[in-house]
């Protein structure tokens, strides 16, 4: 068993970096200071809060930048499933727990598999990249210059090589690892032509490759797992 | 550009939106009793939506491609987390490749 605290700390530092800029970025644009904070706290979703700042500095209108981070962020409800057990009871648990939901929390957990591990694997993880990101975001909003480009860093790497090693694992089976790469072509293939956020949920059609070839392959195998 | 008010208004909208989207799950999970087999779908989705994320976040920018430098990164980590490597090793593996390559002029 590897400490979890540590890898946790590491993610919550890289997302302290990639917050500043957003702050630096989103000041730079000619927002006001108090808007990247705000959203930060508010919205918590890097991808959707990027989009958003990006559509309004260039003068689109809020309504549309509002449409765009929806569509962003909508992946959250499949998400919810999946995760929605770790919360345990209580509805203050369930609201907070649910606003700290973002795309490593959920990593961090399908990486854990007893439940009380990945009860500690959200919170902790949760609690951890909201402090930072939000303590970045204001670090960046006011020293912006200090950041510079965190491309010239790779912080750009750092975030699919996070959701890859945590999702690694669960990629044992040759079903699930079908319908992941299905999914993964999928939503590449459309990226050109479709807005942020729909080509990953269009992804959500290669779980059909691991759904319908489910009871065939039980039958073949006839060992249930 | 938009006024202030507007601003606090599409934020609250957005984050209002957001947390019906996280909320949606927890809640109605705690209502209907999941069979097993919707359980493990249920990972399979999430499994094949973050592949989605990691590929997309990968190899694209906006719509098109994001230029060799990450994805090189990204695949040298995804080597170190194949060969079992630490997560640190992981993480700092796939930065320091983009972060070199970028330095040697690689877009």
């Amino acid at each position: 068993m590897y400490g979890l605290t540590p890898d946790v700390a590491l993610v919550c530092a890289a997302d302290a970096v990639v917050g500043a800029s957003f702050g630096a970025i989103a000041v730079g644009l000619g927002l006001p200071p108090w808007l990247p904070m705000l959203m930060s706290v508010v919205v918590f979703a890097g991808a959707a809060q990027f989009l958003f700042v990006g559509l309004v500095a260039a003068g689109g209108s809020p309504i549309a930048a509002v449409a765009a981070g929806l569509l962003v962020n909508a992946r959250h409800v499949p998400f919810g499933f999946a995760v929605g057990d770790v919360f345990g009871t209580g509805w203050l648990r369930r609201i907070v727990g649910s606003h700290l939901m973002v795309d490593e929390t959920v990593a961090f957990t399908l990486a854990q598999h007893e439940p009380a591990r990945r009860r500690t694997a959200y919170w902790l993880c949760g609690t951890g990249l909201f402090l930072s990101w939000n303590a970045g975001v204001v670090l960046g909003t006011y020293g912006g210059q200090a950041v510079g480009d965190t491309d010239a860093l790779g912080l750009d790497a750092a975030f699919p090589a996070v959701l890859l090693a945590l999702l690694l694992p669960s990629l044992g089976t040759p079903r699930t690892r079908r319908a992941a790469l299905a999914g993964a072509l999928i939503a590449l293939a459309v990226t050109p032509f479709l807005p942020a956020g729909l080509p990953v949920l269009l992804a959500l059609a290669g779980v059909a490759v691991a759904g319908a070839e489910r009871d065939g392959q039980s039958v073949a195998a006839g060992s249930p797992q | 550009m938009s006024s202030g008010t507007d601003l606090v208004v599409a934020t609250a909208v957005l984050g209002a939106g957001t947390f019906a989207f996280r909320f949606a799950g927890p809640v109605l999970r705690s209502r209907v009793a999941l069979p097993a087999r919707a359980e493990r779908l249920l990972t399979v989705a999430v499994v094949v939506l973050l592949a989605a994320l990691v590929a997309t976040s990968a190899l694209t920018d906006a719509h098109s491609f994001a230029g060799p430098a990450r994805p090189a990164g990204v695949a040298v980590g995804a080597l170190c987390a194949w060969r079992k490597a630490p997560f640190l090793v992981v993480v700092l593996a796939a930065a320091a490749t983009t972060a070199a390559l970028r330095l040697l002029g690689m877009p």
